[in-house]
């Protein structure tokens, strides 16, 4: 974008590249999430690989997920309203 | 943004700490232990900051 390189950007350019951003930290939280729980649900649930993954060891993932998603929920909050708590002390 | 980032890290930290099997719910000990650790990171990362100014201020 050769206006990129000119004057700057104008106002809807800015807004587009932010969307742009924006979206690109959601993927990347997305990504993030996406890993972190593979890897912990797979050290909770996989302790002898076998040929395939059996039934017990799919269920176990499945709810690991769940409680990995219930502990990022709640992580979330605690944080959320500790920040608010020191805000106010302020 | 920064907010996301530390979730996400405070997620895998206390999940190493507090998690033992994963059940069909998040038991209420699991849950406290989670809370405590949010809130004990919290207090930490404060007590470095000021512990350091603190230190940093004598030399």
């Amino acid at each position: 974008m050769d206006s990129m390189r000119s004057e700057g950007l104008s106002s809807s350019q800015r807004e587009d590249l932010m969307d742009q951003v924006k979206q690109q930290i959601v993927i990347a939280n997305t990504q993030e999430l996406l890993t972190k729980m593979g890897e912990k649900c797979f050290s909770k649930c996989i302790t002898k690989p076998g040929s395939s993954l059996d039934s017990s060891e799919q269920k176990c993932l499945a709810m690991c997920m769940d409680r990995y998603m219930d502990c990022w929920n709640l992580v979330s909050r605690t944080y959320t309203s500790r920040l608010q708590r020191e805000k106010n002390f302020q | 943004m920064w907010f996301q980032v530390l979730v996400h890290e405070l997620t895998e930290k206390c999940w190493d700490k507090c998690m033992d099997r994963p059940s069909t719910r998040l038991e209420s000990r699991t849950e406290g232990c989670i809370t405590n650790c949010v809130q004990r990171f919290i207090d930490s990362t404060n007590f470095v900051a000021n512990r350091l100014q603190k230190v940093a201020g004598q030399h």
